[in-house]
């Protein structure tokens, strides 16, 4: 995708191509910590913070590293996921120092984020769009940022959804996943406005 | 005690074993389904079941790497250090994910674009880290492989069932063949896109929740 500015990628990953509603990424943690919304509030942020960041950081490592190499096609599956995990325990240390009242709040979500499939995602998904570095770090920032407003969606309807009668078989995820479902119909009524891919 | 006779020798008592092997295999493929029951490995099993082409490819992926890595892990169990487990989980895991892909691209380079990136996301679906964790690294190799070969069953079944009605109702094709003629059937688009995956998922864990909860009602 050369030439598309990446305000134009940022805005697409948000609606058009969100990163949970049409990619599927980031089922589990959506699901889990979707209950409250202050919860989704301090794992979205965290997101958006890592998703950008290690993006941008994947990007050099497999630009500027590993293609130099000519190790690019077998080795960055397992560079990425380093750097992923490298990077969420650095933040860790790093905040905890710094920042105790920021550690509290995001602090129990990092660890989690290592695993989150939206992340690696996001890195595998500029690498096969072939991004520049200012998409990708645009991509990466979208990404997050969608990520974040479809668990926020959902934990305001979850907390509705506590007065509700729902089908005894339906309880608990079943639910859950249809509401996602009419979410990612309503999410596709974006699709005209731009496109990525 | 048996923890140490499998460290010596790998060999656990022949019935016990056996026992073993047979409660992780009807846990892994039903009562304990990964999908349905233990919610895990959520986003491919929506991701690729659009075809029942690539449900059936990404299953296999997912037999092959959880029996290997399940393995490898219990292998290597008693020589890792509790600190750095995780990591060595990972490094494994995903090191029998990039031979897959590798094997993927040479033999059918098609598959692997269709794919795309979630023959890379394997290393983080949930099935594979949560089996190394609960079960792998407490087990001896056999009822590890049993277990993961079981539990990567549950999953390719259950991405089987949702690519099946998916592809059917949205394309009106299987497998590429048309099934339902245009004539009989008027293909409804929304299947093959993202609401369709979910909804279709919700009305499947529905499904399972009440087959299973029914025969406890009937006791009681």
């Amino acid at each position: 995708m050369n030439g598309t500015s990446a305000l134009i990628i940022l805005v697409a990953a948000i609606f058009t191509n969100n990163i949970l509603l049409s990619n599927f990424l980031g089922m589990c943690s959506f699901l889990v910590c979707s209950r409250q919304v202050a919860t989704a509030l301090g794992l979205g942020a965290a997101v958006i913070f890592v998703m950008t960041c290690t993006t941008i950081i994947n990007y050099a490592a497999y630009h500027w590293v590993l293609k130099p190499l000519g190790v690019h096609d077998h080795l960055y599956f397992i560079v990425f996921i380093a750097v992923i995990a490298a990077f969420v325990q650095f933040i860790e240390m790093f905040i905890e120092r710094f920042s105790p009242s920021l550690y509290h709040a995001l602090g129990i979500f990092l660890p989690l984020i290592t695993v989150n499939c939206a992340i690696l995602g996001a890195a595998l998904f500029m690498i096969i769009r072939n991004c520049s570095f200012v998409q990708s770090a645009g991509y990466g920032f979208g990404a997050g940022v969608g990520w974040s407003l479809a668990i926020l969606l959902m934990s305001g309807l979850r907390q509705k959804l506590g007065y509700s009668n729902v089908p005894k078989a339906f309880h608990g995820v079943a639910i859950i996943m249809i509401i996602t479902g009419v979410m990612a119909a309503a999410f596709m009524g974006f699709a005209g406005m731009v496109s990525i891919q | 005690m048996a923890t140490d006779i499998a460290a010596v020798g790998g060999a656990c008592g022949a019935g016990q074993c056996a026992g073993k092997c047979k409660k992780a295999l009807k846990d892994g493929s039903w009562s304990d389904n990964p999908v349905c029951m233990q919610i895990l490995g959520i986003c491919s099993s929506l991701a690729v079941t659009n075809r029942l082409e690539n449900a059936l490819v990404m299953g296999g992926a997912l037999i092959f790497t959880t029996t290997l890595s399940n393995l490898l892990i219990s292998l290597l169990r008693n020589a890792t250090p509790r600190r750095v487990r995780m990591i060595a989980e990972v490094a494994i895991i995903a090191t029998f994910v990039i031979v897959f892909d590798q094997f993927l691209k040479a033999f059918s380079p098609q598959m692997s674009k269709q794919l795309g990136p979630y023959v890379g996301l394997i290393i983080t679906n949930c099935i594979l880290m949560g089996r190394a964790e609960a079960y792998a690294l407490q087990n001896s190799p056999l009822p590890s492989i049993v277990d993961g070969a079981a539990n990567g069953l549950g999953y390719a079944a259950v991405l089987a069932i949702i690519a099946t009605i998916r592809e059917l109702a949205g394309t009106g094709k299987l497998l590429g063949f048309v099934v339902l003629s245009s004539d009989v059937y008027t293909p409804n688009q929304a299947m093959v896109l993202a609401p369709g995956a979910f909804i279709i998922l919700g009305c499947i864990i529905a499904a399972y929740t009440a087959l299973k909860t029914k025969p406890k009602e009937k006791k009681a």
